[in-house]
Parts: structure tokens; sequence; C-alpha cells
């Protein structure tokens, strides 16, 4: 009896893939929608019956313990029962491929998958392959679209607004899930991007996807609003094309001095988990420029949005 | 389309719908005043001065938004903004007006009690509507009510607010010949 039925769906997919699939007025949608969630988070009675008899599966191929985290409790806070698919102790080590167990799994009654997988394209792959929701919680080097938004949602928090502002990614972008889904996501809200790290990470190629892109750190400091410290997965560090760690810390670690070069409100943020003293300094991480344990608030709402309204899309599509 | 309330008819109401509850308000508990978003919130916020004319101080305002708790979620498509409660007191021992423009199946008051009932245990719940149009599926009524009105199922009756549409009228549509 409200929203009249002429209105066009402001939300319609019932899969959440990569930001790149996202209209603009998409992208603002689930960020005013997640600012609608982040009061269930400071009720007492912290949960709202939004997906009450649903069952949301957290499929993780890959260890994580944050996002799989964020998501069970995202779930959780909306009333939805959570099962936890765990692949060590799972029949994928016997052989069974990734749709046969998602089939499997789809075949007890769950209305949303949640997965993390080391291939790209695990989410698009399994989407066309079953018929509940699915959302990607980070696939390969392609995209993680939550944290995408959550960090775009952080940034609008924090300054009023995206378009205009300036916006550097720095380290390990060309092996990074989040920097691309960033990228994205910031370029369609007219912020203007940089990418930041030393050329063997960060190739030019980029440029075709619209971003600056320089090794020279220091130079693009005082103008940045925002700076993105993406984590140095050590486990790389041995790989060729990396420099050591002292060289990188060196060149590419945010620190007091650094800060200091910044506009004095400039926002830090960092995906975690932080590797203290290497791509950011600890005084940094825990100093009032910081927006890292707000992104960790703001990701258990941005989730909860997109679980809903992929849900709700569902419903009503099959409705 | 039929005009049900003009502006000033629309006055008149607010008027008639404040004295009553004035009149029913208990002396010994702080009087809460919450509105269903989206236009029960404008109505909710026009009760405060007017009540406070009847003598009435309410002690708290609050804002409900209770499309999590909606149970037709399917069906009145994915466009509903979550916007969020804004109940920023506890509600548990208060006398709550729960306010909304039109009261139609009671569904919408069925979500908003069970939201307002897991911030808190007030000592009583009211209900007051600009318009109660009948056709109820739930056994819910009003305590305080504006303008009743008969309506079919094809009906659409809607409440216009200066603050949100740019004017003040209660309309009725008919639309059976849009099915």
């Amino acid at each position: 009896m409200t929203a009249a039925a002429s209105d066009k769906p402001a939300w319609t997919r019932k899969h959440l893939l990569a930001l790149a699939d996202l209209s603009r007025e998409e992208i603002l949608y689930v960020l005013d929608t997640a600012a609608g969630f982040q009061e269930v988070s400071t009720r007492s009675v912290k949960k709202v019956p939004a997906l009450r008899g649903r069952v949301v599966v957290n499929m993780f191929f890959e260890d994580s313990t944050r996002t799989r985290m964020s998501f069970e409790l995202a779930a959780e806070r909306l009333s939805a029962d959570v099962i936890d698919f765990a692949e060590k102790m799972s029949s994928t080590q016997k052989g069974e491929t990734l749709i046969d167990t998602a089939r499997n799994i789809e075949a007890m009654g769950v209305d949303i998958m949640v997965l993390r997988h080391p291939a790209a394209g695990a989410a698009y792959h399994l989407s066309q392959a079953v018929n509940c929701c699915v959302i990607n919680a980070g696939d390969g080097q392609h995209a993680h679209p939550t944290q995408g938004l959550l960090d775009l949602f952080t940034i609008r928090e924090r300054k009023g607004r995206i378009e205009g502002l300036k916006v550097a990614i720095v380290g390990d972008i060309v092996h990074s899930r989040v920097a691309r889904s960033d990228l994205r996501g910031l370029q369609k809200l007219g912020a203007h991007v940089t990418l930041v790290g030393p050329p063997t990470l960060v190739p030019r190629t980029f440029e075709s996807m619209g971003a600056r892109v320089t090794s020279d750190f220091d130079s693009i400091l005082p103008e940045m609003d925002v700076i993105n410290m993406l984590r140095i997965q050590k486990e790389r560090m041995t790989a060729s094309g990396f420099p050591s760690v002292r060289e990188y810390v060196r060149l590419f670690g945010m620190n007091r001095q650094r800060l200091k070069r910044c506009k004095p409100d400039v926002l830090i943020m960092h995906p975690g988990p932080v590797n203290r003293g290497i791509e950011l300094a600890a005084d940094v991480a825990d100093g009032p420029n910081s927006s890292i344990l707000r992104q960790v608030t703001n990701g258990l709402a941005v989730r909860m949005a997109v679980l809903f309204l992929c849900q709700q899309a569902a419903a009503t599509s099959s409705a | 389309m039929t005009l049900l309330l003009d502006q000033n008819e629309m006055r008149e109401t607010l008027e008639k719908l404040t004295r009553a509850i004035a009149g029913a308000a208990p002396t010994d508990a702080p009087v809460a005043v919450v509105g269903i978003r989206r236009r029960g919130e404008t109505l909710a916020r026009r009760l405060l001065p007017l009540l406070e004319k009847c003598g009435v101080k309410a002690a708290h305002y609050g804002v409900l938004d209770i499309t999590l708790y909606r149970d037709d979620l399917t069906t009145i498509g994915p466009n509903a903004v979550v916007r969020g409660t804004e109940i920023d007191f506890d509600p548990t021992d208060t006398w709550v007006v729960l306010v909304d423009d039109v009261l139609y199946t009671g569904r919408s008051v069925r979500a908003a009690l069970d939201a307002l009932i897991d911030l808190g245990r007030p000592r009583a719940i009211r209900l007051a509507v600009l318009v109660d149009r009948g056709r109820r599926e739930l056994p819910i009524q009003p305590d305080f009510v504006g303008l009743r009105t008969d309506t079919e199922a094809h009906h659409e009756v809607k409440v216009r607010l200066v603050e949100v549409d740019g004017v003040d009228e209660v309309v009725l549509y008919d639309r059976s010949g849009e099915r």
C-alpha cells in the first residue's frame, strides 16, 4: 500500500558478485540501506526478524576470520540460521567439485551462499549453478564487493561525500581484490583514484581502468583526502617482483612523518589485518585519522544490507 | 479520486485526535509519542505541540522503521529503504502513543508492536491513526481515530503531508480500472 507499483525497484539482484556489475544508483542504495541497519547493532537486543526462517551458509575455501565472522554476525542479527562449511573437513578434500558441493548444500534448503574462494570467477560460476542467492566474499584477485562497499560507506560517513575526493590505494595492487573493488566503487561514485606501489606490484595497465599510477608515495601525500593502505601479504614477500620488507617500509609505509605531510583530516584506511610496522606504523593505525575499527563496525551494517537486499530480491522475483 | 480531507479538515481532525489522546493520557507515567515511518513519523512530530496545548507534555519522541519486521516483504517489492529506528529512550514503563497515517490490514501495526517491544516493555501502547479505512486482516483496533471511512480492496487511501508531499490532504483513489 506504500511504494507505488509503477516504481522501478531500486534493487533487483539476488547475487552480489562484483562492484563492476553495479550502477552508481545501486551502490548508493546499498549504502543508504546499510545506514538504516547501523542502529540495530546499538540496541540491547541486537536482532531484527527480517531473515527469520532463512538459512545462510558460509562457504570459505580460504582462511578468513573477520569476513567470515562479519557475515555470520550480520546474518544472525537478521535472525537467519547460519551454517558453516569448513573446507578442511569437507568432501572437497575427497575430490568433490565446488558446484557439486554447492548443489548438495542447496538441496538441504539454503537461501543464501556466502562464498570465499581462491579462484577468480568462482562466485560467478556458482551463481550460474544454483538457484539460491550468492554473495561473493572474495574470489581470487578478482573482487571483494562487500569490502569495497564498506570502504565506500566509511569514506562517505567520515567525509560526507565521495564525489571529487582524492583517494590513494597503496600496496600490492596487482594481487589485491580489495584494490579492484575499491577502485571500481570509487570511480562509479566520482572519486579520483591514485594507485601507489612499486612498479612490479602496480603495473601501468591500471591506467586503462582510469586510475593514476605512481611509485612516488611522498609526492602525492599532501593532496590526498583518503589513503587506503593495503595489507602486505607476507607469503608473497619471497616472490619475485617484491622489494625487501625494509625497502617497502621505507618507500611505502605510512608512519608519523608521512602523516604530517598529509592533510590534517586525511582518512587512513586499512582492510585488516594490519602488519604493524610494515605498511602501517602502530601509532598511525591507532591514531585519530585511522578508520580501521570503524570499517569493521560498518562492515557488519553493509553485510546486513547486502544479505537483506539480495534475499528480498530473490523472494520478490520468485513470488 | 475523492478528497476525504482538505487542509482545513485535516487540521481540525488532528486537533480532535489530539484532544482524545490528551484526555486519555496518564499523569503518573511519561508519555512517549512514536511515529511509524514515514508519514506516521511526520504526524507524530505534529502532535507534539498540539498535545502540549492540551496540557500534555510528551517526555519522549521516537520513530520506528518497521521494514525489517514486516511479514509482506515479498509483496511490497524491494523499494522500501531501511532508514532505521530512532528510539533514543527506554520505552519501559512509558505510555506510548503509536502514530500512523492509515490503518488498513493491521500488519504494519503488528510489525510496529514487535519492533517496539524488542526495545523495552512499555506500561501501555495506544494506537492513534489519522484514517481508519477498515478491512483489517489482524485483530488490531485503534484507540484514537481521526477519520473512519469504509473502503474496498481496490481503493487506495493516500495521506499527503506538507512536510513530505507539499500539501495537506487525504485522498481516495479507485484502482479497480487499473488492474
